[in-house]
């Protein structure tokens, strides 16, 4: 179920102000690409354009392709709303449903499409993604309690539970950690390891030993310069990338003389 | 589960049909058209023809994308439509009513009708003079009895009471008394004025002051409270590290900062009572003289008043009576739109204090 | 006093902040008082109509019997009001916040406060003799063909000023108040939660479903209590528009319709005396009653909601 995705000359926008320029990648199927860069380079926005998550912002749009399975997300034909189902996303702080059980948090997206869900095979997509996001031994005692319960760690785990529960064929992660604690962030270090093997991941970290230790791929993002536009820097193989970067400004930061 | 299991290896495509981007403004010119046609055959008025233009446009559009989409995408649509249906219904009553009040008030507006009051007029003739004199001194009134009490109270709720009991409390029934019918504050100043004075069926003009002052005191609580929280605590701070007593901090500091936006709100409070009618009909009275005495017991005509009495009971000929009744709607509503735009000019002039 | 100033000043300081701080609580007082005193002096003219009987009271038996129907049409009227207001103003208020880009959101934010702004008796004015006429033919259709449901007579009124009527007037004025508050509340739902559903693959409406309402459920509650309290009390607009002729029916299209408490007092406080007088103001008594408990609840409603979202 893992895809591939081929991005060509995508340029991001907020209004007027171009975000991102002419980036050029391709992202392997089943395998983890980290995007790596300082603040404000850019690589969220990159992220969120890779689900059509971006154009959520008033004003926000993209000119280029972004081609998933042969097919090009931004084409007028395709609706948005299948994109996101297909491509799913865990997001910086972690953001159950407050006023749902876990359970229901977890048969969210299942339930836009499925109205008349069998008790029995709700039963079954629950656990299988539970157990897919190592958080089904933690709950299975109290799937009927509300998912805002949960401490931090495992918020994000419910949450990546939920974004897997509608199968989807890729999974983005948007700085997934930066609200954890280390116990916890291992702990989903360790999911993003085992569902590397079903899914295509991408995942935006701030932390480089995080890509590191995930990523089989990284893609450094920069800023040409104060107000310029976030652009892709290179993007290699994440052993080469840390220790011998194509380019000289991938070193800097990464040996981290700046960022 | 084992069907989508399935599915989900094989490729999945995003490409759905979908209607045209046009679409909704295709079925909106179309369903305009089909009422349009059905509103010349059966001799419809406006409100129909848009009636049934909006029920075929709320049937057609999700209708379309059912067959062409999918069901998800038609409830969509379908709730889209219904959004900004209930805003059109909404704005229906405004434009109609601003309508009404202008064509029917513009023709009676002269300088008689604002310079006379009704005194001795039998038939046409005669103006709301002494109405607007009484609307003018009763508002006055109560303005100057609800501000120092409401401005006070802010002042309480946020530098000395702010987290006790006492001032929730408070802040909750001046919440709660926000929502006093208009007319018991009329009755309370009935009765209070009865029991002050002993005579029954007492009007006076104070007494309508009094009842206003009872709906304005909780608006100019509140938004005064919400403008002396915008100050910010650093302000308060400087000064006291200067040794300035807190009493003086709030007079000299404080308030000043916060003038602007409360100016702002106590002219929205008065927009808001000065259209008050029931509380005036029962302690103000109907009068057809100006009477500028706030304190003796007589009536004292105001512009709501008038437009009652004009219409319940318009003399001889009805649409006399009628008539000064949109007159009289019209410099009623005049009033109450350049206080709320100037209440609302004064709070964008002087509102971004950074940028000075 | 505070904890923030000093506690080394002079007597004569103190003094000036001891009378600062008194006045102001003194006018915190007088509100409390204020609010007191309506139910004391409501009660004090309201109490001798508990001996009225016959003559002062329409021909009621005693105040009881006078108020009973009087209620009734409060809350009918007011209830009908909310079934159009509600749904319209859930609509609107997600216009607003949800629907319409931002700078066309604010204009219509705009437009809709002034729907607030007019005064009520433009209201009944623009209701009695604008709107009630034109539905008349409404009415004389559904009184030969539906009057043998419940809700419809075939005694329809030939002037239009039902209590159906009254209750569409009552409905576009509570609209603004139900629209301010649940549109606040709709624009308080976290991005957060809102970009879970989007991104799990939800349409607007699903979007809107998932986060917006769980999260506004009770603002919802609220808004709409605090516009049932506006609705009973409202009194112009119903005293102008409604024909009222004090008689305990469901009947929507009817000649005959019931009466509220605060309509029956402005048509009749004018030319009341004596025990009359009396009668109306416990009415009033009543409506004070009612319209404190609703807006009670509301207000308790939402000061524990806002607590709960500072959590």
């Amino acid at each position: 179920m893992a895809k591939s995705i081929d991005v060509s000359d995508l340029n991001i926008y907020y209004g007027d102000f171009l975000a991102v320029e002419g980036v050029n990648m391709t992202i392997p199927a089943r395998s983890v690409t980290a995007l790596i860069g300082p603040s404000g380079c850019g690589k969220s926005t990159f992220l969120r354009s890779l689900n059509r998550m971006h154009e959520v912002i008033p004003g926000a749009r993209v000119e280029g392709k972004v081609v998933v399975d042969g097919q090009s997300m931004y084409d007028p034909a395709v609706d948005p709303v299948e994109v996101r189902r297909q491509i799913g996303m865990v997001f910086q702080r972690p953001n159950p449903f407050p006023t749902m059980s876990i359970r229901d948090n977890v048969l969210a997206g299942l339930r836009l499409n499925n109205k008349k869900l069998k008790k029995a095979d709700a039963d079954d997509v629950v656990e299988r993604s539970l157990q897919g996001a190592n958080l089904w031994n933690e709950v299975k005692d109290r799937l009927g309690k509300p998912g805002m319960g949960l401490s931090g760690g495992q918020q994000q785990r419910l949450c990546i539970a939920r974004a897997i529960a509608v199968q989807p064929q890729v999974l983005l992660m948007d700085e997934p950690c930066s609200a954890l604690d280390p116990i916890s962030t291992s702990a989903v270090e360790d999911l993003i390891h085992e569902l590397k093997t079903d899914y295509t991941i991408v995942i935006v970290t701030h932390n480089m030993q995080q890509a590191a230790r995930v990523s089989e791929d990284t893609a450094f993002f920069n800023l040409a310069g104060a107000g310029k536009p976030g652009r892709l820097v290179e993007m290699n193989p994440t052993k080469k990338i840390f220790s011998v970067p194509d380019q000289e400004a991938t070193e800097a930061y990464i040996s981290g003389r700046f960022g | 589960m084992s069907a989508t299991q399935q599915s989900v290896q094989e490729h999945i495509p995003l490409r759905h049909p979908r209607l045209p981007r046009w679409a909704p403004v295709l079925v909106g010119v179309a369903s305009l058209a089909l009422s349009g046609i059905l509103s010349l055959a059966l001799g419809w008025h406006v409100v129909p023809w848009v009636i049934v233009a909006l029920l075929l446009y709320v049937l057609i559009l999700p209708g379309w994308s059912r067959v062409v989409e999918n069901p998800r995408a038609a409830k969509d649509r379908l709730m889209t439509s219904l959004v900004w249906a209930s805003l059109g219904i909404a704005l229906v009553p405004l434009v109609s009513l601003l309508y009404k009040v202008v064509a029917k008030g513009l023709p009676q507006i002269d300088g008689n009708f604002m310079t006379y009051s009704m005194r001795n007029i039998v038939g046409p003739g005669g103006g709301v003079y002494h109405a607007i004199i009484g609307t003018l001194l009763i508002t006055l009134a109560a303005t100057i009895v609800s501000v120092p009490i409401g401005l006070l109270t802010s002042i309480y709720l946020v530098e000395y009471g702010s987290r006790s009991r006492i001032a929730s409390w408070i802040r909750f029934l001046v919440d709660v008394m926000t929502g006093i019918p208009s007319i018991v504050a009329g009755l309370f100043a009935y009765a209070l004025f009865v029991l002050i004075t002993g005579t029954e069926g007492i009007h006076l003009g104070f007494g309508g002051s009094i009842a206003l002052s009872l709906l304005m005191v909780p608006i100019v609580v509140r938004s005064a409270e919400e403008m002396l929280k915008l100050v910010p605590g650093d302000l308060r701070e400087a000064s006291y590290a200067l040794g300035v007593p807190k009493w003086l901090t709030i007079v000299r500091v404080v308030l000043p900062t916060a003038l602007p936006g409360i100016v702002t709100g106590v002219t929205l409070a008065i927009a808001r009572v000065i259209g008050e009618t029931a509380p005036l009909l029962i302690i103000a009275g109907f009068t057809d003289s100006v009477n500028t005495n706030l304190f003796g017991n007589a009536p004292m005509e105001t512009l709501p008043v008038f437009i009652y009495y004009s219409y319940t009971q318009p003399g001889v000929d009805a649409s006399v009576g009628q008539n000064y009744a949109w007159g009289a709607a019209l410099v009623l509503i005049v009033i109450v739109m350049v206080l709320n735009v100037g209440a609302r000019l004064l709070g964008r002039l002087f509102s971004p204090k950074s940028g000075h | 006093m505070s904890t923030t100033a000093p506690k080394t000043r002079s007597p004569r300081r103190r003094l000036g902040d001891l009378v600062f701080s008194g006045t102001t609580s003194g006018a915190a007082l007088i509100i409390l008082l204020a609010l007191a005193g309506v139910a004391i002096f409501l009660t004090a003219k309201g109490v001798p109509a508990l001996k009225a009987t016959g003559d002062d009271l329409s021909g009621a038996k005693n105040i009881v019997s006078y108020t009973a129907p009087l209620v009734f049409g409060t809350l009918w009227a007011a209830l009908l009001a909310l079934l159009i207001a509600t749904p319209l103003s859930i609509g609107v208020a997600l216009a607003v916040s949800h629907y319409a880009p931002r700078r066309i959101a604010t204009v219509l934010g705009y437009l809709i406060d002034l729907l607030a702004a007019v005064p009520s008796v433009v209201y009944g004015l623009w209701g009695s003799l604008f709107l009630a006429p034109r539905l008349v033919p409404s009415y004389s259709w559904l009184g030969d063909h539906a009057h043998w449901l419940p809700l419809f007579s075939d005694n329809s009124s030939a002037t239009g000023r039902t209590i159906f009527t009254a209750a569409i007037v009552l409905a576009i004025m509570v609209l603004p108040i139900i629209t301010a508050i649940s549109r606040e509340i709709f624009a308080q739902t976290p991005r957060l939660n809102e970009e879970a559903a989007l991104a799990l693959g939800a349409t607007r409406w699903e979007m809107v479903r998932l986060s917006v309402f769980p999260y506004a459920r009770s603002g919802i509650v609220s808004a709409v209590m605090l516009g049932l309290g506006r609705a009973m009390g409202e009194t112009m607009a119903v005293a102008m528009v409604l024909s009222a002729s004090g008689v305990v029916t469901f009947d929507l299209n009817s000649s005959t319709n019931p009466s509220t408490i605060a309509a029956n007092i402005a048509l009749k406080f004018a030319d009341a005396t004596g025990l009359r007088v009396n009668a109306l103001i416990f009415t009033g008594l009543v409506l004070f009653v009612i319209t404190f408990v609703v807006n009670f609840i509301a207000r308790a409603i939402v000061s524990r909601a806002d607590r709960r979202l500072a959590a």
